[in-house]
């Protein structure tokens, strides 16, 4: 049986190469998820990297993704398969005096089947990483239809009968944690909370995505990104803000992130103006703006 | 004990707990298990974790039991002093902790907590524990630990001082270095207070321990129980609460969207199908958006529950047509002007703190008083679209309780409610009036954020 990852630190190292920094915790998770075969629920705050992780574990392994995206009002038809029923009418006015039951059996071949996400992903011989983006988007209903892939890597069909995964694919789940998903779901998963990163590994974050960017800004950079998340704001800056907030200095060309420069750009960070208040409060930052 | 036996009893203990942990997830862990080694503990906590706890709010009571089945080290560990680890039971407590020993040993962690050492801070804390917390029993088996006792003797507290002093030294802002030294002395108490139910659950058996630990998760403290550092923790928790509950109503909303037919456009449309009407069309609902009066007790007794209740009524303020907000402790005063909109939390929080002293003009509780000021002062702000929202906990100090003025109040408003932070059991007892007031208004309780949650909901 192909594995995904040799060990915890197999996992580290090559998702290291593809640029994505995971902690301990998240490599022994995605290495477990690949080991056991079972689907991976990713919940944390938005812009730590959720989705990142399913890429860089499709990247590391040479896979292929497949993404469903899901929305409020996702249903089976754009997430499972749908019968393409312009090509059977076709079909049938094409068949003239044909009898009906070879029409019949005819019409719900493969060539009709139009494949969604889920079932692509089951059906490719070639390693595939399964995203499941934002599941908590979706309607509690879609959970349901989740419930068969997950656990056993199949798709029922009813005039095709099962089709089942010749090679399981790594399914990545996401979730912002705005609805609780249901106890089934969960129970197939193994579960990962991600979170900010702590002041070191966030360094490295921010210097490995924008590589101009001195040593001494990316230092002062993370501190300032790790005060203001202590702070009591509606929305606390994510590491993809603060990957912005290096371009942003790299862009304006800022050496050295003083009070003013801070002050400049905190809006590349900060997103609510009342945060901005608070920031620029709490930093002790000249007020005049 | 073997392997299994640890494994089952974490589980059981996971489920005494509160956790849902389901045969097949223990059975995951297990295989979890098999594919890692057990070289690194923190990699066995990581896959435990993953197969087990499958929500956020839960990882504090995971990694509290975890602690205590998959102990960090066992006795004093291979750094303890060797002198150190002889018989339980045996008064070496008495030699080891001396007032010299006191002395050296506070200086070591100053300095260990000013450099922020955390391997070294996390030694102290096991030595903190193997010094000055044992407490030596008068038989074999009696003998215990206390991180009481230890931190008593420690007094972590008053190294603050000197820890701001040295951290300003090497060039910190004053604000920083304070709540920089309030963060390392607290991760020192809590280390001793792990090392202390470690060395417990080794002696008497981690579960014995377990159900004494664990404390409830945030969502499901008492609001009247709870910590400073659990208050701050809770507001943090408000947010994401109202952001949870406004996307609920706006799902919940849009299943309902679906309003009375809409005949025209029905007719419209059936052209296009030979005057058969395929679709219907209807016409959207009216969102219906209730005024809402809060008036709440911010007594001492209660203080903290009002200002949560306030707190999430101000974030989910657009979620209803217009909100008023009037405090009382025994005076009524109103306080609708500080819930700007976009307005800063923390600012918001403090001007109400600040207005607090208007509400009271003798310092004790008294709902009769505030319930006839609030009728003859702010009559107005009731109609009938408005809906009133008491909270408190109806401790009124055994004076008038005014009902019939609250019966005038509710029977003006569109609805009524009063929330109570007390546990059902409390009500009437002592000088509570609540049993007297839930026959003119309907009481509900209300003693932590799930609650909370649930009834913001249902009222929406």
């Amino acid at each position: 049986m192909p594995s995904w990852f040799a060990s915890p630190d197999d996992a580290s190292s090559r998702l290291h190469a593809t640029g994505y920094l995971a902690d301990a915790a998240t490599a022994t998770t995605a290495y477990l998820a690949g080991a056991l075969e079972k689907p991976l629920l990713v919940e944390g705050p938005a812009g730590v990297g959720k989705t990142e992780l399913a890429k860089a574990v499709a990247r590391a392994s040479g896979a292929g993704l497949v993404r469903l995206q899901c929305y409020e009002g996702l249903d089976e038809a754009r997430a499972l398969y749908e019968w393409n029923y312009k090509k059977q009418l076709l079909r049938i006015q094409a068949s003239g005096d044909e009898g009906w039951d070879e029409t019949h059996d005819d019409i719900f071949t493969d060539e009709f089947l139009l494949t969604r996400p889920l079932l692509t992903a089951i059906r490719r011989d070639e390693p595939t990483v399964l995203l499941i983006d934002e599941v908590d988007k979706t309607d509690v209903e879609v959970e349901g239809l989740l419930l068969e892939v997950l656990s056993d890597f199949q798709v029922t069909i009813p005039e095709l009968g099962t089709v089942s995964a010749t090679r399981r694919p790594f399914v990545v789940l996401t979730s912002n944690a705005t609805r609780e998903l249901s106890e089934a779901v969960k129970r197939r998963c193994l579960f990962l909370h991600l979170d900010y990163p702590d002041a070191e590994r966030e360094r490295e974050i921010v210097t490995s995505q924008v590589p101009g960017l001195t040593d001494k800004v990316a230092t002062q950079l993370v501190e300032v990104v790790a005060r203001l998340r202590e702070l009591e704001l509606k929305k606390a800056p994510s590491i993809a803000e603060s990957v912005d907030w290096a371009r942003t200095l790299i862009a304006l060309e800022i050496g050295d992130l003083d009070e003013e420069a801070v002050r400049r750009t905190l809006g590349v960070v900060l997103k609510h103006s009342s945060d901005h208040d608070r920031a620029v409060k709490e930093l002790r930052l000249a007020a005049a703006r | 004990m073997t392997l299994l036996d640890t494994h089952i009893g974490l589980v059981e203990a996971l489920r005494s707990a509160g956790l849902s942990v389901s045969l097949a997830e223990g059975l995951d862990a297990i295989a979890a298990l098999e594919r890692i080694g057990w070289h690194d503990r923190e990699v066995v906590r990581t896959a435990y974790a993953a197969t087990l706890v499958k929500k956020q709010s839960q990882r504090v009571t995971f990694d509290a039991i975890f602690d205590l089945y998959y102990p960090r080290l066992v006795g004093e560990g291979v750094a303890g002093d060797p002198e150190g680890s002889g018989e339980e039971g045996e008064p070496a407590g008495a030699v080891r902790d001396n007032a010299a020993a006191l002395t050296t040993f506070r200086g070591e962690l100053a300095a260990a907590l000013e450099a922020g050492d955390d391997q070294r801070v996390q030694d102290l804390a096991v030595e903190a524990m193997a010094r000055f917390g044992a407490m030596p029993g008068r038989g074999p088996g009696l003998s215990s630990w206390s991180a009481y006792t230890a931190l008593q003797r420690v007094t972590p507290q008053q190294l603050v001082d000197q820890l701001v002093a040295g951290l300003l030294g090497r060039g910190a802002h004053p604000d920083d270095a304070e709540r920089l030294a309030g963060r390392r002395v607290g991760e020192f108490t809590r280390l001793v207070e792990a090392d202390a139910r470690r060395r417990l659950a080794e002696e008497k058996g981690p579960e014995h321990v377990a159900d004494v630990v664990v404390r409830p998760t945030i969502d499901r403290l008492d609001f009247t129980s709870a910590r400073r550092a659990d208050l701050e923790e809770m507001r943090r928790e408000i947010y994401p609460l109202a952001r949870r509950l406004a996307v609920r109503l706006t799902k919940e909303q849009h299943a309902r969207r679906r309003g009375a037919l809409d005949f025209r456009r029905t007719v419209r449309a059936s052209l296009a199908t030979g005057g058969v009407p395929l679709e219907t069309h209807h016409r959207p609902r009216r969102p219906h958006r209730t005024e809402l009066v809060v008036l709440c007790d911010v007594s001492g007794s209660v203080a903290n529950f009002a200002q949560f209740t306030l707190l999430l009524v101000y974030a989910l303020r657009d979620q209803f047509h217009k909100v008023r907000a009037f405090t009382f402790v025994d005076q009524v005063h109103e306080v609708s002007h500080h819930f700007t909109p976009g307005g800063d939390v923390v600012e918001v929080m403090e001007n109400l703190a600040a207005s607090t002293a208007h509400a009271a003009r003798w310092g004790r509780t008294n709902y009769g008083r505030a319930f006839t000021t609030f009728a003859e002062q702010h009559a107005d702000a009731l109609g009938p679209r408005t809906s009133l929202l008491v909270l408190g906990d109806a401790r009124s100090n055994y004076s008038d309780l005014a009902v019939d003025t609250l019966r005038g109040l509710v029977g003006e408003a569109r609805h009524a409610w009063w929330l109570n932070p007390e546990h059902t059991r409390h009500w009437g007892t002592g000088d509570s009036a609540a049993r007297a007031y839930g026959e003119v208004v309907p009481m509900v309780e209300c003693r932590n954020l799930t609650q909370l949650g649930e009834f913001v909901h249902d009222i929406l």
